[in-house]
């Protein structure tokens, strides 16, 4: 499960075996099986409806798993220890809204157990991190719904834990509000912070996260650091001058053809194995005396990953 | 304790719920009528009693019998208002926040899911103990100035209508962690309806000397002893005469509940609490 770049470690921040739960004939969770990283980004990804929000309720102890079992900072799913650690934010949340901002992050700081003299260093702390200082003395029922997100993002920071569980965390903001969220996130992992997130927003997701885990129907379909899950084969696309006879059955033997634009100057679409077959084909085309105006390798996204694994799914037998 | 902390969340947030106002409101005009309408009955009584003097008769029924009547009318109400407070606070109180999604911030902190469900209990216990005290305070003050009147035992009748408030509490509670707040509402209102009206059919029953109906009371008052507490209190804050001028009323009791069905009631109160923990315990959110 573990590859190069992630460190072997006997103990992770998450570490689930066979997570299951079944709502009255409905499983909402297959099997569940994942480890996250001390100190990771971790992106947990899915389509609507894979089980994602419940596996999540099942890791902060919203809800009991049917199987299987779990540890959290070292702890067994719900135990109340591990959770002076551990920051969530919902993903259909809703505050006591007729607090004020700083009463309501002060009632989250009893719960977590800070003394009356580390809520007021940390409430105007977090307050500022979220960037919502100005607000801190209106209801919370007056925010608008980013607002809402940014005292629910304060409140899960609040007690600086080590583990941050967020829920869709991005949902309801703008595109700068993800932004801000998006440098916190990473301040977090520069702080040593163990970082989950659930999100759809695969961009989001494919900028900041370290590893990833995508689940469909209840089970984990990929799991592990983003750049091995990315890599894989190349696509590249050939800008090339006029092309003589059996030049592209040459290129053929080297790298595979997808597409073939003909004219004056003919767009090839290939895939390659990795990027010694990509020079190896342009070292032919040179030899065979083809102008090649460009070579450009297409990246491929997590979106094409995530799409093409949900797909292979979807087009199995269920 | 983290208990605590919810217990004050609570308090404060029964002191923002409208409808917990719109019970204060009603409140502060029953206080208002209920000094006034001892205020016209201390009057009449006044007047009747120069009239019987002019006419020669002497005193058919001494004048505390009258205005003990007139207390109990205002400490049933008390007992009345009380719980039906006590039920509209705390109905959905697990169940809507359920609904709402405000516990689910709440549960994953360090706090146990049981402290959750004792704070709240706490809170609105709280809530109850000052309200229930502010408006027993009315009626006995007003007995007092209006018609210098002191009801005995008025700290017992004031401790079980108390405990009444926390058996439905403890009830309604339950039902939150069980039922949607509808279904609670529901539930709980006819169970403390029918508790209502068992002990009326008991009252009957004894006037009846009816074995069967007087059964039916008991059985009811089992279930939900609400109404066997406050004829207990109704009892205690009567004086003897008045229990037996008045006999078998909608609003006492000549036969008191015994010291044992005060105990059970507690017991009542504490093992329906430690089932809504229970079940909240093991609830999905």
């Amino acid at each position: 499960m573990t590859s190069g770049t992630t460190p072997h470690r006997s103990d992770w921040a998450i570490e689930t075996h066979g997570l299951r739960k079944v709502f009255g004939d409905r499983v909402a969770v297959a099997d569940l099986s994942l480890t996250v990283g001390y100190g990771e980004l971790f992106g947990f990804l899915g389509p609507n409806g894979a089980g994602k929000t419940t596996a999540v309720k099942m890791l902060v102890g919203l809800i009991r798993p049917t199987a299987g079992s779990g540890l959290v900072l070292g702890r067994p799913l719900g135990d109340h220890r591990a959770r002076r650690q551990i920051g969530y934010l919902p993903e259909l949340f809703r505050f006591h809204d007729w607090l004020t901002g700083e009463e309501l992050l002060d009632l989250h700081g009893q719960l977590y157990g800070l003394s009356r003299a580390e809520r007021r260093r940390r409430i105007p702390e977090v307050l500022e991190l979220v960037g919502l200082t100005e607000a801190a003395r209106r209801r919370v029922r007056t925010y608008s719904k980013g607002m809402q997100q940014r005292i629910g993002i304060a409140q899960a920071l609040l007690g600086s834990p080590r583990l941050v569980i967020l829920d869709e965390p991005t949902s309801a903001l703008d595109p700068l509000g993800r932004r801000d969220v998006r440098d916190l996130i990473r301040r977090l992992r520069a702080d040593g912070v163990t970082v989950f997130l659930n999100s759809h927003l695969l961009s989001e997701v494919e900028a900041i996260c370290d590893r990833i885990a995508i689940v469909n129907r209840g089970r984990v379909i990929a799991l592990g650091p983003m750049s091995s899950l990315l890599a894989g084969e190349l696509v590249v696309e050939f800008r090339l001058g006029a092309l003589p006879d059996g030049t592209l059955a040459a290129l053929e033997r080297v790298i595979q053809i997808d597409a073939v634009q003909h004219g004056e100057r003919p767009v090839l679409v290939a895939r390659a194995a990795d990027e010694a077959a990509v020079a190896q084909a342009v070292d032919l085309l040179v030899r065979a005396g083809v102008p090649v105006y460009g070579v450009i390798p297409e990246r491929r996204s997590l979106e094409d990953l995530f799409v093409q694994l949900v797909n292979e799914e979807r087009s199995e037998p269920r | 304790m983290k208990a605590l902390v919810i217990a004050q969340l609570t308090f404060r947030e029964g002191l923002r719920k409208k409808l917990v106002l719109g019970v204060v409101l009603l409140s502060l005009i029953f206080a208002a009528l209920y000094v006034w309408g001892f205020h016209l009955f201390v009057q009449d009584w006044r007047a009747m009693e120069a009239r019987r003097q002019a006419q020669g008769a002497t005193t058919m029924l001494p004048y505390e019998v009258f205005a003990s009547a007139m207390v109990l009318l205002g400490l049933w109400t008390v007992n009345f208002l009380a719980g039906v407070m006590t039920i509209f606070a705390a109905v959905g109180t697990i169940a809507s926040e359920i609904e709402q999604g405000t516990l689910h911030a709440i549960v994953p902190k360090p706090i146990r899911r049981w402290e959750i469900v004792l704070g709240k209990w706490l809170g609105y216990a709280g809530m109850l103990a000052i309200y229930i005290g502010v408006m027993v305070a009315i009626v006995t003050t007003t007995a007092h100035f209006i018609g210098d009147y002191r009801p005995p035992n008025i700290l017992q009748a004031y401790g079980l209508i108390l405990l009444v408030a926390l058996m439905l509490l403890s009830l309604t509670m339950l039902g939150s962690t069980l039922f949607s707040t509808v279904a609670n509402g529901v539930i709980v209102f006819m169970l403390y309806g029918m508790a209502i009206t068992g002990g009326l059919v008991e009252q009957i029953g004894t006037a009846l000397d009816n074995d069967v109906l007087v059964r039916i009371g008991v059985i009811v008052s089992i279930l939900v002893p609400s109404d066997s507490m406050w004829r207990l209190a109704s009892y205690l804050v009567q004086p003897r005469i008045a229990v037996n001028f008045l006999g078998p009323n909608p609003f006492g009791t000549t036969v008191p509940p015994s010291s044992l069905a005060v105990w059970y009631s507690i017991g009542y109160m504490v093992v329906l609490l430690l089932l809504a923990m229970a079940r909240f315990q093991r609830r999905d959110l």
